[in-house]
């Protein structure tokens, strides 16, 4: 059985401060390229080794990632 | 039959305080208004109504204490004496700003800085201009009787509550010392928390889920929204000016001569004003009960037909400025006043009368 | 293994983790990366645990956290500065089942409101004070805090703040601990997953604690002020966790007798 994760980013929520980044033990956020409204560089998911530790949203400071987790 | 006691002016505060049904009390010892502090801590008021005292750290502290019982809707208040009055100046501006009901007593000593620990009346201007930064106005009630420091303390939170603005009750050390018979009035129950739930939907009483949260605050950063905040302000104040001015009239049918006074000085006038009749010199006296809102009509009226108009006030000249602005010029107005703690005479009036006005 | 598409993650069901209700939706003030809007949220999903919504009144203070009412989604007063114990002392007082704590800065609680926090703390009042320690004034632009480290630069010490002249930083959580009246002091960090569940914990065992009546619980969290110390986000953590924490050593300073 895998564990299988993804998060939902509320892009004009996110200011882009990149803690999510370093807080993920799978490696899979990244700061985009794009920018949302307000201009900034917002977390997106670059590979799909998401495990749904939920690590990113709780120590998200705006609280904008949504965690999902699915065992296959 | 009413219940008749022999009390202090301090004392009679503190027992209208348990007995009007107020929720808490904080405050600070300062001379001449300790004897609240005292009475209510003597007489246990917890036990018998639930009431809450606590001696709090520094006016400071206490006048927030306020804050956050009015902000729960509580019917809550202090008390406190010019230097510490000055202290809770910060305070009453964020009351005023978040518009909480609360009821403050300033049993005034003469100053300025540490000053004395007698009797003054140079709070005035703190007391009915504002007294901390912004545009803002306090109830301001002037008891001149022992029994009138005990009825104001319902009175306040009356007009307190009906407006949702602060009540002070403006003494001074010679009524908060002296000694007289009061009439109490029977025990009121406190307001239950769902009563106040109810009539208050505005109150932080941790009742979120119930009615949208409920947030007290002065703050607003948008300048337009502080205006706005402030044109609110300003048409209740105006409301108040309106309806609830209070005043006593005394000798005023026919007389020449009007005396303005409020509280101990108001006392001492009328002495004088027997003084004067004595000589034939026929002199009315005024007594604003309200300090803010001014009897300034009732002062323009009588005082423009008469021959003068002598404010007394144990201070430099405060309230004086206010009667001046009610004459328009039309008439004499000067003022008397002994102050820094002194007391003036019945005799010293009227001679400031005879010199000031009818001769000067 | 057959290839799992994201939708079929995605779903209600699956959900893990978002942001509780008890916050509501309108965007914090706070800058990029800033300690408070962690801190509000486990501040936020303890209430939430507790099912204590309808039962607790939040103090808010004057500083960067000022605006605090608009994000948590209960009944908050704000106070003049450094005034939020006093506050609390009368809410607790008069309505003691209610569940009341106080959200405060360093500026606001260990400079101008030092007499308001000994004396609630020294009272044993049964409230909760959350204490966000960034050593700096971050609302008023970056000027020199009670908290602020020797040698730290800031707007009134740009050439670091000389203790000789500008006095020491003040551990006034070591102080508090001291006093009688407290039950639980503790300090703790939000910066990474793990610092915030330790967190949460923390704030969650203070609530309790107060549900029992115990005393005053304090919680402090050292935290980050990226743009009051002129870094970004990400750098600002590591500065904290080489330069704060030695001075300001995580755990629990002082803990209840079982």
């Amino acid at each position: 059985m895998a564990i299988k994760g993804a998060i939902v980013v509320d892009i004009e929520y996110c200011k882009g401060c990149g803690v999510c980044v370093g807080a993920c033990p799978q490696e899979v956020i990244r700061l985009s390229k794009k920018v949302n409204g307000k201009g900034y560089n917002f977390a997106e998911m670059q590979n799909d080794a998401c495990v749904g530790c939920s690590n990113c949203a709780v120590v998200c400071p705006d609280g904008v990632i949504t965690v999902y987790r699915l065992k296959v | 039959m009413k219940e008749l006691r022999l009390m202090k002016g301090n004392e009679a505060i503190a027992e209208a305080a348990i007995r009007i049904g107020v929720d808490g009390y904080f405050g600070y010892p300062i001379t001449p208004q300790s004897e609240v502090l005292e009475h209510l801590m003597a007489e246990k008021p917890w036990e018998k109504t639930g009431m809450v005292v606590l001696q709090a750290e520094s006016e400071v502290a206490s006048i927030n204490m306020v804050y956050g019982g009015a902000a729960c809707g509580k019917k809550v208040m202090t008390t406190s004496s010019s230097p510490g009055f000055s202290l809770m100046q910060e305070g009453m501006s964020y009351i005023a700003g978040a518009e909480l009901p609360c009821v403050v007593a300033n049993v005034v000593r003469g100053g300025p800085g540490l000053g004395t620990i007698q009797p003054s009346q140079a709070d005035y201007f703190q007391a009915t201009k504002g007294g901390g930064h912004g545009d803002y106005k306090l109830i301001t009630l002037a008891p001149s009787t022992v029994q009138e420091m005990y009825d104001f303390v319902g009175l306040s939170f009356e007009l307190a509550f009906k407006y949702r603005n602060p009540a002070i009750i403006l003494s001074d050390g010679l009524i908060g010392q002296m000694m007289e018979k009061v009439y109490l009035t029977e025990y009121k129950e406190r307001w239950s928390d769902e009563y106040i739930n109810k009539t208050f939907p505005w109150a932080t009483t941790g009742r979120a889920a119930d009615r949208g949260n409920s947030i007290i605050t002065s703050l607003q950063l948008q300048a337009d929204k502080q205006e706005e905040v402030n044109l609110r302000l300003q048409k209740k104040y105006r409301e108040i000016e309106d309806n609830e001015v209070r005043y006593e009239l005394i000798n005023c049918e026919d007389a020449d001569y009007y005396f303005i006074a409020y509280g101990s000085s108001a006392r001492i006038s009328q002495k004088a004003m027997e003084l004067a009749a004595e000589e034939g010199i026929k002199v009315g006296l005024i007594r604003p009960i309200t300090l803010w809102p001014f009897p300034t009509k009732i002062i323009r009226e009588l005082g423009q037909k008469s021959k003068g108009v002598l404010s007394v006030e144990m201070s430099a000249g405060q309230m004086v400025e206010d009667v001046r602005l009610a004459i328009e010029g039309k008439v004499k107005v000067e003022h008397f006043g002994r102050f820094g703690g002194v007391i003036h005479s019945p005799a010293e009036i009227l001679n400031a009368l005879k010199t000031k006005i009818i001769g000067g | 293994m057959s290839e799992v598409r994201l939708e079929d993650i995605i779903k209600p069901e699956n959900k893990v983790y978002s942001k509780t209700d008890l916050l509501t939706d309108t965007v914090m003030h706070y800058c990029p990366g800033c300690g408070h809007g962690t801190a509000h949220r486990i501040v936020a999903e303890v209430i939430e645990e507790l099912g204590a919504q309808n039962n607790t009144v939040g103090i808010a203070p004057v500083g960067c956290s000022v605006l605090a009412y608009n994000y948590f989604n209960i009944d908050v007063q704000q106070a003049a500065h450094g005034r939020a114990p006093a506050l609390a002392t009368a809410v607790k007082r008069l309505m003691p089942d209610r569940l009341v704590f106080t959200y405060q800065g360093d500026g606001d609680l260990a400079a101008i409101g030092t007499g308001e926090t000994i004396h609630a703390c020294n009272r044993g009042e049964n409230i909760t004070i959350i204490f966000i320690n960034n050593g700096i004034y971050g609302m008023t632009g970056g000027q020199m805090a009670p908290t602020t480290l020797p040698n730290m630069k800031s707007s009134t010490s740009p050439f670091g703040r000389d203790v000789e002249m500008m006095g020491n930083p003040l551990k006034i959580t070591e102080l508090l601990a001291q006093l009688p009246g407290t039950a639980y002091v503790t300090r703790q960090a939000v910066h990474t997953p793990a610092h915030v569940r330790r967190t949460k914990k923390a704030i969650r065992k203070a609530f309790d604690l107060q549900a029992k009546g115990a005393g005053t619980t304090f919680v402090e969290i050292v935290s980050n002020c990226n743009s009051g110390w002129k870094m970004t986000p990400v750098d600002a953590n590591k500065w904290m966790e080489e330069n704060m924490f030695p001075y300001y050593p995580l755990g629990d300073i002082k803990i209840p007798a079982e």
